[in-house]
């Protein structure tokens, strides 16, 4: 951080979507990297979830963290999302989302299924009365 | 963000820590604007997340209507999803355009993106369509209330961005490339690439993992 102001660099952050500055070659690589990148997680995907070659319980597990992958490619290729110091606001409000995502996902299925697990089925309901 | 060492500027340093912030002023418009847009976007991402919740928490609740396998077809996500994939890709090589002032090339990236939400949209429409008229509605049962409120939020944020791509060339068609349009531009492609990512999550989760036997 300190040494930042006498290299001349960072005047500013960087906004979100945006890329340091680049050629425009070099640009359009960084697009259809991210292009093939997602279409081969993609089809992967779609194989995985249809196929009898792998251990049926691991499929699901396969999709979510093939899906997780994929937001990482169009986070970084398409979004510019990346580590770099000009962009840590952009990666804290993305965690600050990711955070509040993860609560609202995973505690309603946590609750919801201790719910599930804890009441009578309707027609044991049904009987008791 | 540049902190330096330097000693003499007291005004600067009133708690005399020994580092002095230079301020650089306010950031340009341009980065307020794209991260005012970017915290829109994570909230809408987290409105979506309320979605997604109800779907996984409801996807059982079939009140012995039709299961997830019955009725989803996968090659006609697959081809959504190619749609979305390539429509994003035109989105980015449009932005680049936009970015070097090159009217032929914008015109022609958001006309392909353009067409391409148009083809994701109709084929979702058709499926809904298809749906509804067998008896499979959203009324039908809590799953399918939770399947057309996700997939159909996600329809409307991709009708509102084809409206909005059209605008922004109907205005690079008539105010040219002006900062105040390259900003709109530059939220507008954010919008569809996050549109690109909660597409991701909805095929997986709701095709890919509800469509499973």
């Amino acid at each position: 951080m300190s040494d930042l102001s006498q290299h001349g660099v960072h005047e500013h952050d960087l906004a979100p979507g945006e890329e340091e500055q680049h050629s425009v070659s070099t640009r359009i690589i960084g697009y259809v990297v991210g292009l093939v990148l997602a279409l081969l997680l993609t089809a992967t995907s779609f194989f995985i979830a249809g196929t009898n070659l792998v251990w049926q319980p691991s499929i699901p597990i396969a999709i979510i963290v093939l899906a997780i992958a994929q937001m990482g490619v169009h986070l970084v290729f398409f979004l510019h999302i990346t580590t770099g110091p000009d962009n840590t606001n952009n990666v804290l409000a993305l965690a600050f989302g990711l955070l509040i995502v993860f609560l609202v996902v995973g505690g309603s299925v946590w609750i919801m299924s201790h719910l599930n697990e804890n009441m009578p089925s309707m027609d044991q309901i049904m009987r008791m009365q | 963000m540049a902190i330096t060492a330097t000693a003499g500027h007291a005004h600067a340093d009133p708690h005399h820590i020994g580092l002095v912030v230079e301020h650089l002023g306010p950031a340009p418009k341009r980065i307020v604007t794209a991260y005012g847009f970017w915290v829109f976007l994570l909230s809408d991402i987290v409105m979506f997340s309320c979605f997604f919740a109800a779907y996984a928490v409801l996807v059982g609740q079939t009140a012995d209507g039709p299961k997830g396998s019955e009725i989803f077809e996968q090659r006609n996500v697959a081809i959504e999803t190619v749609c979305l994939l390539l429509s994003s890709f035109t989105c980015g090589m449009a932005s680049i355009a936009a970015d070097v002032r090159n009217r032929l090339w914008f015109y022609l990236g958001m006309a392909v993106t353009c067409v391409l939400g148009l083809a994701f949209l109709s084929i979702e429409f058709r499926e809904f369509a298809d749906l509804v008229s067998r008896g499979y509605g959203p009324s039908r049962s809590a799953f399918l209330t939770a399947f057309f409120s996700l997939v159909g939020c996600h329809g409307l944020h991709v009708s509102a961005g084809v409206l909005w791509l059209l605008t922004m060339m109907a205005q690079v068609f008539a105010k040219g490339f002006r900062a105040d349009i390259l900003r709109r531009m530059m939220c507008f492609a954010l919008f569809w690439h996050a549109l690109d990512i909660i597409w991701v999550a909805v095929f997986s989760v709701v095709y890919l993992l509800g469509g499973a036997p």
